[in-house]
């Protein structure tokens, strides 16, 4: 018989090996089926044209019809820049909330005040928009409490218009900016402010020069994870904005649905996608970070 | 005298308490212009809430701190001129060098073109004129301690607080540091007050020290004196290596006498920090290594080795450690002695001789014990 001098070290190299592609087959299964197949389907989808019922050819008229007919630009110029709005709003609250939980609070509330954030994640989307229908429709809450009080002496309308599409996706998404802030912030040693202060700086300056820039990867890794859920967002606007909140997955959802246009619904859902990457690319440019040391770290 | 200039800092009973937990009672001590000042304790002796008053991040519970004579209680930390080199040393990470030193002169309002005569000229003084472009982490343990110095140097303080910043390093590169820290401040001549646990730095470096334990100063001197006429046990003990025994004193004419340890040992003492020892009162006594001559019983005739107490013992083991070599003798009563030697690597004293140890009773500092009956 033959016998390979160091055959059992072969054995051991084989399975290290198998053992690499177990752990690496669901990850790898899950990138082709989930990401890149739809994906391609998607771009091969967009990029058809129908000439006749069941005939198609390869070109462009799908994008081409995006750029001549303006209420579809529109429509995703104005989800970005309400996005932009929702973001920057999440940022502003999010942040003294997280600076709260990770310097200010003591140990004990700081679990609480965790937990606190976390309690609406457990309820759906949809429930949490039903909420705030509740509340702020016709003869919800909000209306009745301010008849009952004399301000107002008929109902009030508070649903279906963008303020209140914004208040509810600022509510929905603070939880995704708050995380990642708290744990940048939490691993900014006391010390660093204490020098800034040692050093002369008031409040505002520490503020500006010590704090932020140190919170820098998880401002703008919130902001990221913000901006793509709320970009790609698609009941609260509806629910709460209705037929007025002209946000462009309801168009990609009428395209699909309603009129039964793939071609179209697919050119759309690719143009979202690069649209909201080119934003956060800009965003990752302006800031000088990027995405490794962002998303990746929290 | 309290207003007087001489002081870059004065402290006056100042107090400090956590909720039941007195953290400084009752502190008071002056710094004259200049010198390099020590506090030196154990962990959780207060030293860090001291300094953290004195920084201004703590009120104090009581009493006053004056700097260059006017009190500064009330005084916000950034208004100061007080600056403080953190224990990790806070350098600011997302800025480079220059930044980080400009930041406390850009807070002042100073000019770019001041900013940037005034961090060359302090890069300069400490040695390092080209890593201004570095960032922090570029830095080695070394250089980022001077940068940290530099950095409130750059302000021009009346005093500079260092919170044990030299305890990160490895022991080498903390003995040049030490060194170098000497050297820094003399050069800038500003006050600096350093806290430490590890005594050889204080010792090292300080012109004068305080010793503080639980919450008090022991004694306040320059270091000669902490070492050779400790004025508590707890200093005797703290400060230097010792060989300790407890007793009781059998014979005493105030400032001196014969005392029995506990084991049954005689030996010949004073009292140390000038205190008045009665017979019959239970006393500590100190008698550290270098003091303690080991010769050979066989050699013993022959020896100059003088003193007042002599013992016998057999000789335990040898701590070897180049020219502060140890050796471990066990005495008659089977307690352990340390004594230093001087080895040779030639006809040394061997593990298992028989030898006596002399000592004078001027080195045995005896010390009447705490809440003895």
């Amino acid at each position: 018989m033959l016998r390979f001098p160091g055959g059992g070290l072969m054995l051991q190299k084989d399975f290290k090996r198998l053992a690499m592609i177990l752990l690496f087959a669901p990850f790898a299964l899950w990138i082709v089926l989930l990401v890149v197949l739809p994906h391609i389907g998607m771009i091969r989808l967009s990029l058809r044209e129908k000439v006749a019922p069941r005939v198609y050819e390869f070109g462009f008229a799908n994008y081409l019809d995006f750029v001549n007919e303006p209420i579809y630009w529109n429509t995703l110029l104005r989800t970005g820049s309400m996005s932009l709005l929702v973001t920057a709003l999440a940022l502003l609250i999010g942040f003294p909330i997280a600076y709260y939980i990770a310097k200010l609070a003591s140990n004990r509330t700081r679990g609480a005040l965790f937990l606190i954030c976390l309690i609406p994640l457990w309820v759906s989307d949809l429930i949490r928009a039903f909420g705030w229908i509740l509340l702020l429709r016709e003869t919800g809450v909000v209306s009745s409490f301010l008849q009952w009080s004399g301000i107002v002496d008929q109902p009030v309308e508070f649903l279906y218009n963008d303020v209140t599409v914004i208040v509810g996706l600022v509510y929905t998404v603070m939880l995704f900016m708050i995380v990642p802030l708290v744990s940048t912030l939490d691993g900014m040693d006391n010390s660093m402010i204490e020098a800034g202060y040692n050093l002369g700086g008031n409040g505002f300056t520490v503020l500006r020069r010590i704090i932020i820039p140190y919170a820098m990867p998880g401002i703008v890794s919130g902001c990221i994870v913000v901006f793509m859920l709320t970009a790609g967002s698609y009941l609260t606007p509806i629910l709460l904005g209705g037929k007025n909140s002209s946000w462009f997955t309801e168009q990609i959802y009428n395209q699909f649905i309603t009129r039964f246009n793939w071609e179209a619904g697919a050119a759309f859902g690719i143009l979202l996608l690069l649209f909201t990457s080119t934003v956060i690319w800009l965003g990752l440019k302006l800031s000088g970070q990027t995405l490794a040391n962002t998303v990746a770290k929290s | 005298m309290t207003n007087s200039p001489m002081y870059d800092l004065e402290c006056i009973n100042i107090a400090k308490s956590f909720g039941s937990i007195r953290a400084v009672d009752d502190v008071s001590f002056d710094i004259p212009s200049g010198s390099f000042f020590s506090i030196l304790g154990p962990s959780g002796c207060g030293k860090t809430t001291l300094m953290r008053m004195i920084a201004g991040f703590e009120e104090p519970s009581a009493g006053d701190i004056k700097i260059k004579g006017r009190s500064v209680l009330g005084t916000p930390p950034n208004k100061r001129n007080v600056k403080m080199v953190f224990q990790h040393l806070a350098l600011f990470p997302m800025m480079n060098v220059y930044e980080n030193i400009a930041y406390g002169l850009r807070c002042n309002g100073v000019s770019n073109t001041e900013i940037k005569r005034k961090v060359h000229d302090v890069l300069e003084r400490i040695a390092l004129p080209d890593v201004a472009d570095r960032e922090i982490h570029q830095l080695s343990g070394g250089q980022k301690q001077r940068i940290a110095i530099a950095r409130c140097m750059v302000l021009d303080p009346d005093v500079l607080l260092l919170d044990e910043p030299l305890g990160a390093l490895d022991l080498k590169l903390r003995e040049a540091m030490k060194i170098e820290l000497k050297l820094l401040q003399h050069q800038f001549n500003t006050t600096f007050i350093y806290i430490t646990h590890d005594q050889s730095e204080a010792l090292v470096m300080s012109d004068h020290v305080a010793i503080m334990n639980q919450g008090q100063f022991e004694q306040i001197g320059k270091p000669q004196e902490l070492y050779h006429h400790p004025k508590t046990a707890f200093v005797a003990g703290f400060v230097g290596d010792s060989n300790r025994w407890s007793g009781k004193v059998k014979s005493s004419d105030g400032s001196g006498g014969k005392v029995q340890t506990e084991q049954g040992l005689e030996m010949a003492f004073t009292a140390a920090g000038g205190l008045k020892i009665p017979e019959g009162a239970g006393v500590d006594i100190f008698v550290r290594p270098e003091f303690i001559h080991a010769v050979r019983q066989t050699d013993a005739e022959s020896a100059s080795a003088t003193g007042d107490n002599r013992m016998e013992g057999i000789v335990d083991s040898l701590l070897f450690n180049g020219a502060n070599s140890r050796v471990l003798v066990r005495g008659p009563q089977g307690e352990l002695i340390e004594a230093d030697v001087t080895l040779t690597g030639d006809d040394d004293i061997k593990p298992g001789e028989n030898v006596y140890l002399f000592w004078s009773s001027r080195q045995a500092m005896c010390f009447a014990s705490r809440g003895a009956a």
